[in-house]
């Protein structure tokens, strides 16, 4: 009687535990589903991302420029400023007082809002937090910005203003 | 799976973060409740998908309604800005052509519901608010449609929209004045699309959502309705299924196939783009309406030829209203469980509708030039 019952208890084991290739069978399926699962969700994520990153695309070329030309910029008047675009970050041309030219970027290294320049005070202000530049060189004189104005190269001519990366 | 089992010891912090939900929130009633809902199994079964693969569509609506609202500009530029998505922004073309192929997909998912629920005598008591307010999100989702065509103003939707103007131009007496206020002055212009699109995207998702809620309610608190030959039947004989996981897992199943279907016909048949609308360009030959209104627009010119002129119209419309309303009102007169002759008679008058939508639009475009 012993002998039968041992024989009935191992044919029910059996086929409960799994062989080892059976347990390898269902994790390449489950690896197989889980990758067609992440290929799918990639597949319609990719469109989406593309198409919500296409400014930034546009953008980006944008700032592959490098030169930018002022048409008739060269009769800006002493002590004045010309605001421009240097691909898609606002810029500024300051005519100083003295004569010189000087192109610098007008975007607040501190939080990014666009700069003033102040010809009476011969500074560059930012109105968000109070930062101060030097209009010649662009350097952070006193409040938050950490560093200071780009500075751009500048060529001027009979025809308009060249500014371009240093 | 027993209840008893969710209160004991999750001693993990998953489980502490369930606990602090679901004495807020009450997750395990929601539970109990959907371990014991059933959905019924039988010969027709199939039908019982349809109503989700609608608002499975609807999902997609709305997602890719929200993409397009990025770059979408209405007014002046309205042409303008839908160029720009179909041809400049990357996959722009793809996202506009989901949104409009889902449309057609979800009016066509949401008709196939619709003639199921009726043949089924689904609408039978207990189950009438559900079918009136299963028209109702129909009649919205077709002023969806008409709104939406108008959006990109080019030449087929700014005709398209001068003409689908005329039905409520014809209404005696108060017509013209509904028409010129839809219309925003008396020709379809940049006021007209700047005020289909506040329609399109503010006025008619307020009042979609909260009746597609009470439809899915409804839809909760009654279950799935069963066709009269299975209703006959005694209850042993009934088949069901559970609805978590087994149907779920049905109408997921559902779901992928509609977004792959959707997925293949945006984008091998990419919706296309016509010329900017311009009222000094006539209108291009084989101009006809969407689809879904084929049929009425069809049936408007058939009576036009047996009754010309405003007589002709004012009959369409007479006929129109009836139809319909005979056909959202069902619930009040077929409602005898014991299918007798008015049983038969909404069977045939649901064949009839059948094949008169189907003649016409066969006959209408069949005559398109």
């Amino acid at each position: 009687m012993s002998d039968q019952v041992v024989l009935v208890d191992e044919s029910k084991i059996a086929p409960l535990t799994e062989s080892a290739g059976e347990r390898n069978t269902r994790r390449a399926f489950l690896a197989a589903a889980g990758a067609a699962g992440l290929l799918y969700t990639a597949a319609l994520a990719y469109p989406i991302y593309r198409y919500l990153a296409s400014p930034e695309e546009m953008a980006l070329s944008a700032t592959a420029i490098t030169e930018v030309t002022l048409k008739d910029a060269q009769k800006l008047p002493l002590g004045s400023v010309l605001m421009f675009r240097f691909g898609p970050a606002p810029a500024m041309l300051i005519h100083h007082a003295d004569g010189r030219w000087v192109g610098l970027s007008a975007v607040c290294t501190h939080l990014g809002c666009t700069v003033q320049y102040e010809s009476q005070a011969d500074r560059i202000h930012c109105a968000c937090h109070g930062g101060v530049y030097n209009a010649y060189t662009g350097a952070n004189v006193s409040g938050p910005p950490p560093k200071p104005l780009t500075l751009y190269k500048v060529a001027v001519n009979d025809t308009g203003v060249q500014v371009s990366r240093a | 799976m027993t209840t008893k089992t969710i209160p004991a010891a999750p001693k993990t912090a998953a489980g502490a973060v369930y606990d602090w939900v679901d004495e807020r929130l009450g997750l395990s009633e929601l539970a109990a409740f959907a371990r014991h809902k059933k959905v019924p199994v039988h010969s027709q079964s199939f039908w019982y998908y349809w109503g989700g693969i609608s608002l499975f569509l609807f999902l997609v609506q709305c997602f890719t309604g929200v993409l397009l609202l990025v770059y979408y500009r209405p007014g002046v530029e309205a042409y303008e800005s839908v160029r720009q998505i179909t041809f400049v922004m990357h996959f722009g073309w793809l996202i506009r052509s989901a949104h409009a192929w889902s449309a057609n997909l979800m009016i066509f998912a949401i008709m196939v519901h619709m003639f199921s629920v009726y043949f089924m005598k689904a609408y039978r008591k207990p189950r009438e608010l559900g079918w009136l307010s299963g028209m109702a999100l129909l009649g919205i989702a077709s002023v969806f449609g008409f709104s939406g065509y108008l959006l990109p103003m080019d030449e087929l939707s700014y005709f398209a929209t001068k003409v689908g103007l005329e039905i409520p131009n014809a209404i005696p007496v108060i017509g013209p004045i509904v028409a010129s206020m839809l219309r925003g002055g008396p020709e379809v212009s940049e006021f007209t699309v700047q005020r289909f699109f506040a329609l399109h995207v503010v006025v008619l998702p307020a009042l979609f959502l909260p009746l597609l809620g009470f439809h899915l309610w409804l839809v909760q608190r009654y279950g799935n309705a069963v066709p009269p030959s299975e209703e006959a039947k005694p209850n042993w004989e009934r088949k069901s299924i559970p609805f978590m996981p087994n149907f779920l897992r049905k109408d997921l199943a559902m779901w992928l196939i509609s977004l792959n279907v959707l997925a293949l016909l945006a984008s091998v048949f990419p919706w296309a783009l016509g010329k900017q609308a311009d009222s000094l360009v006539p209108a291009p030959p084989g101009i006809h309406p969407e689809w879904y209104f084929m049929s009425p627009f069809e049936m408007l010119k058939l009576l036009g030829n047996v009754l010309p002129g405003e007589s002709g119209e004012i009959a369409g419309i007479l006929l129109f209203t009836l139809g319909i309303g005979l056909w959202v009102l069902i619930p009040f007169y077929d409602i005898k469980r014991e299918s007798g002759q008015r049983a038969r008679a909404a069977h045939y008058f649901g064949l009839l509708a059948i094949f008169a939508l189907l003649a016409t639009t066969v006959i209408g475009y069949w005559t398109i030039r």
